[in-house]
């Protein structure tokens, strides 16, 4: 009897083992298959023209995205421009308080900021810049993108700088050196690692941001460097051409959503080996 | 000193990125999704040959409205014309210039690709929701040859504010009191049912992909797309398909001096029932918000391009150029933009 | 503002004697504290300055959450003024007449997202189960890991593009199958994309928190015979309760908000769905759609009003979440 009871038990453990396998990896297969779609359809796309051409005219053949690229690269640079000494700031100032009212605050909105949609935030920048510019500049886009990024910057920030024992810190400034050099030249150089991938990981994150460019940086069929004007962006164009009916548009997004994709995961692996190469053990 | 570094690339890097600010080559617009394949086309000859770059967002005849009034944009595209309503209530006094014509065509996703004829009684009753299997008897009546399946109609519309859904409800609304009732007339409707597109592209790509699907566009993205075109029936009883020919023979009415008309339901015993003008719509005083003398200058240069040597790309891509009498009347319509109350052609 | 002493029984020599000399003052044998407020009255403090610009920088972050509250609530006041409560129950959104229901987008929002949690929770906690309690370490933790991490990194607009063309096909056969309208866009189709898109960060947050569960209570369990998957099902599910769920609204919060994966897929229409295989709009998608032209002020309001509702429900769900995870955390 008490066999039989046992067995029955050490069946269900089995069973359930097996169908937490089966769930676990039955949810990689989509993964699998985007990448498997973007790499097949968007690889025989992928040509040197493609990467240094400008778009043509609807219904020609030819033509490439090197203007949505370029204009990707503009938006993140505007972005972390803003949002990379602001974040770290915020960071720094959140690690070295870390109690009290203030603190408490900051920390609230900036997980409020973080999960704040961006397209709410794309409104928000709308009404800020676009509507008092009058008119539709890639820094617009860019001051969206940089919000967004803004929360996670912080927050790596802090959890990096939290980790570095104080006594590092006081060894600085008992050696008479001031606080502001100290907190700048000794803790935040040893902090490198963590703060690059927070930023390395919030740039890949708005890379494929869409929604709060589609009334900021609004799209051009040019290339553009003036960030007082519109500009193309890939997951802009990924957008427009996916939703139309023209083959060679679909072709060339499939093409822009292989090298968004190879953005993102070229900035994840960078990442992952600043962590390990540049990571100050204690 | 990092730091200082720093700041001296950002610095280059802004400065760089800032470059050009202010300059008259570029010109902005946005609006109508109808003449875009046309535009696109048009502005890329005219930014190579006379290196004025003209940026046109195909967002559809609201969003060009919208974007005029708030002066975001140098002109605006939209196929539905301003109401005197409307007119009131943009911020200045608002130019309606003709660019061309084009046909409002009835698509659909069949298997075989069946050429179909359809009456006004039919599309009320498929947009409706009345009619909702392929092999009703009313399309198969007007269809005796052809063996239609019986799969359900799927209805796509636009999502978006369109100046293709104001020519089609036009339409609608002029041969069917009900719908006249019951949805209206408009860029934006309230569909009774169906999917929503967004732009004639994504509502043709939305047909291509949905099988038993019909829907509305501009013809020329269901011809380049392959796509079969319905035959309209049209107020004298033919049965007439969207071509170059017979959308201009339905503009062949007397048009205001403002180019104001809605040309939908001809009584031309050859013209196609569901086509429109598309405008561009700019402000007859350029001196706004700023605006330099050259940009209203260069705006108004690029607006009798188009209605000129830019009338040249319109039959290659399936649209209809501008009659003579139309063309008068746009180039007349031109003719009254100023700048400081000066002509600037 | 003097500095905080880790063990105040060190002094540290914070000032030189140039700063005593220059300040007229002879500051020996006077307190640190003392010093330290001198200090900061003398201009070029570097140290002031310094941690001025990172209490402004800290401002800021409120000063900018606030605006944003702000911004929003102003510009949808036309639309709260006029509309009031309508908003809310009103099924009709129909821009020409003015007439502004947002029903439809509210029920479109909750059933995406709802059916999206719903349809993740298997998956999520397979993974959490897997990663958190079976396979900690190791070759194949590693790959699932990475794999779970790339998922999540994959940009909305490719999501969308991919169910598109991927996904809507397989829906529409489903729908076809079933007899059923096949538009293979829709309600059903969005919550799909969106079960994809929020496995990853519900998986994140449910492994937390059951590594979190003391291993004293699963060893007590083990150790009176219990099998793993009885130690799992009684012990540290119920134990981590309250982090799971938690992790569940937070993934819920996040589903609410996305925009460009559904607006896609889903069908944009602007009225009540009927079924879940029928077409609708989200409030995010609405807001895609529908901005760029609205072209008149109550219609303006009441899209930017959808905003702001976006706005305080995500507010509301993730301080609630972070709440009982760090609540969770510290019981633990």
């Amino acid at each position: 009897m008490m066999k039989n009871g046992v067995n029955s038990r050490l069946v269900k453990d089995k069973i359930f083992l097996s169908i937490v396998i089966f769930f676990s990896f039955l949810s990689i297969l989509p993964l699998l298959f985007i990448l498997f779609y973007i790499v097949k359809n968007g690889f025989g796309v992928l040509s040197l023209d493609f990467i240094t051409q400008l778009p043509k005219p609807v219904g020609e053949t030819g033509g490439g995205i090197s203007n949505a690229i370029i204009g990707t690269f503009i938006l993140i640079g505007i972005a972390s421009i803003l949002s990379m000494p602001l974040g770290i700031g915020i960071g720094i100032y959140l690690a070295e308080n870390k109690s009290g009212k203030l603190p408490y605050i900051v920390r609230l909105c900036a997980e409020v900021l973080q999960g704040i949609p961006s397209i709410v935030i794309g409104i928000i920048a709308w009404i800020w810049i676009v509507v008092q510019i009058g008119s539709f500049s890639a820094l617009s886009g860019g001051i969206a993108l940089g919000m967004l990024m803004l929360p996670i910057i912080v927050r790596s920030t802090e959890e990096t700088l939290k980790l570095i024992p104080t006594s590092l810190k006081e060894a600085s400034l008992a050696l008479g050196v001031p606080y502001y050099r100290t907190i700048l030249k000794v803790v935040l150089p040893t902090g490198i690692s963590g703060i690059v991938t927070g930023i390395l990981l919030s740039i890949s994150r708005v890379a494929g941001e869409t929604a709060p460019l589609l009334f900021t940086a609004f799209g051009s069929p040019y290339m553009n460097t003036n960030i007082m004007k519109p500009v193309n962006s890939l997951p802009a164009l990924i957008f427009n051409y996916a939703t139309s009916p023209y083959e060679d548009w679909l072709s060339a997004a499939w093409g822009a959503s292989l090298v968004l994709v190879l953005l993102v995961l070229i900035l994840n692996f960078i990442a992952k080996v600043v962590t390990k190469k540049w990571k100050v053990q204690f | 000193m990092g730091i200082k570094k720093l700041l001296v690339m950002v610095g280059v890097f802004f400065s760089l990125a800032s470059f050009g600010y202010g300059a008259t080559n570029e010109l902005l617009g946005a609006g109508a999704t109808f003449p875009y394949p046309l535009y696109s086309k048009m502005f890329d000859i005219y930014s190579s040959s006379k290196g004025i770059k003209v940026n046109y967002q195909s967002i559809g005849s609201g969003g060009g409205i919208r974007q005029l009034k708030n002066k975001t944009v140098d002109f605006g595209g939209s196929d539905a014309f301003l109401s005197d309503a409307e007119l009131k209530d943009m911020p200045g006094k608002v130019l309606h210039v003709p660019t061309c014509l084009g046909g409002v065509a009835l698509t659909y996703e069949l298997p075989g690709k069946p050429e179909l004829k359809f009456t006004p009684v039919i599309i009320e009753g498929i947009f409706l929701g009345k009619i909702n299997k392929w092999n009703d008897p009313l399309i198969q009546k007007v269809n005796p040859g052809i063996k239609l399946p019986n799969i359900a109609i799927a209805v796509v519309h636009r999502s978006d504010g369109s100046g293709t859904t104001a020519i089609f409800t036009d339409y609608l609304g002029k041969v069917s009191s009900a719908w006249k009732t019951k949805v209206g007339v408009g860029k934006s409707v309230n569909w009774p049912i169906g999917l929503g597109g967004k732009g004639n592209a994504g509502v043709a790509g939305l047909i291509r992909q949905v099988p038993g699907s019909i829907g509305y566009v501009e013809y020329s993205y269901a011809f380049q797309n392959k796509l079969p075109i319905g035959k309209v029936q049209n107020s004298s009883g033919s049965f007439i398909a969207p071509s170059i020919e017979s959308v201009s023979v339905a503009a062949d009415t007397k048009m205001p001096d403002d180019t104001r008309i809605s040309i939908t339901n001809t009584a031309a015993k050859n013209g196609y029932p569901i086509a429109g003008f598309t405008w561009i719509l700019v402000y007859a005083e350029q001196n706004y918000e700023g605006r330099s003398a050259a940009k209203a200058q260069e705006t108004s240069k690029l607006l009798w391009w188009m209605i000129h040597e830019g009338q040249q790309y319109t039959k290659p891509l399936d649209y209809s150029p501008l009659s003579k009498s139309a063309l008068l009347k746009a180039e007349n319509v031109l003719k009254t933009m100023t700048y400081n109350g000066k002509k600037l052609l | 503002m003097g500095f905080r002493c880790h063990n105040r029984q060190i002094a540290y020599n914070y000032d030189t004697k140039e700063n005593d000399m220059a300040n007229g003052q002879l500051l020996e044998g006077k307190s640190i504290m003392e010093k330290a407020k001198v200090n900061k009255n003398i201009t070029g403090n570097p140290d002031g300055v310094f941690r001025g610009i990172l209490y402004i920088a800290a401002i800021f972050m409120v000063v900018l959450l606030l605006a944003i509250f702000v911004t929003l609530l102003v510009q949808s006041m036309p639309s709260i003024r006029k509309l009031g409560l309508s908003f809310f129950y009103n099924q009709i959104w129909d821009p020409v007449s003015g007439e502004f229901g947002a029903l439809p987008f509210f029920v479109g929002t909750l059933l995406t997202s709802f059916l999206a949690l719903l349809i993740s929770v298997p998956f999520s906690l397979s993974i959490s189960i897997f990663l958190g309690e079976y396979y900690k370490e190791g070759f194949v933790s590693g790959l699932l890991r990475s794999a779970i991490e790339l998922l999540a990194g994959i940009p909305s607009v490719i999501y969308g593009f991919w169910g598109l063309f991927v996904l809507v096909p397989v829906v529409r056969a489903l729908e076809i199958k079933l007899g059923v309208l096949p538009y293979g866009v829709g309600i059903f189709t969005a919550a799909l994309i969106l079960a994809i898109m929020i496995v990853p960060y519900s998986s994140a947050l449910a492994r937390e928190v059951i590594n979190l569960v003391p291993t004293d209570l699963k060893e007590a369990a083990l150790s009176l015979g219990a099998t793993k998957f009885e130690v799992i099902r009684y012990v540290v599910i119920p134990y981590a309760r309250s982090g799971i769920l938690a992790g569940l609204l937070l993934s819920l919060g996040r589903a609410l908000g996305e925009t460009m994966a559904v607006t896609m897929v889903i069908g944009n229409a602007n009225y009540l769905p009927t079924s879940i295989f029928a077409s609708a709009n989200t409030m995010a998608s609405a807001i895609a759609n529908e901005f760029a032209e609205a072209a008149d002020n109550l219609y303006l309001a009441s899209l930017v009003e959808m905003a702001l509702l976006l706005f305080i429900v995500t507010m509301i769900i993730n301080i609630i979440g972070k709440y009982i995870i760090k609540k969770f955390s510290v019981e633990v």
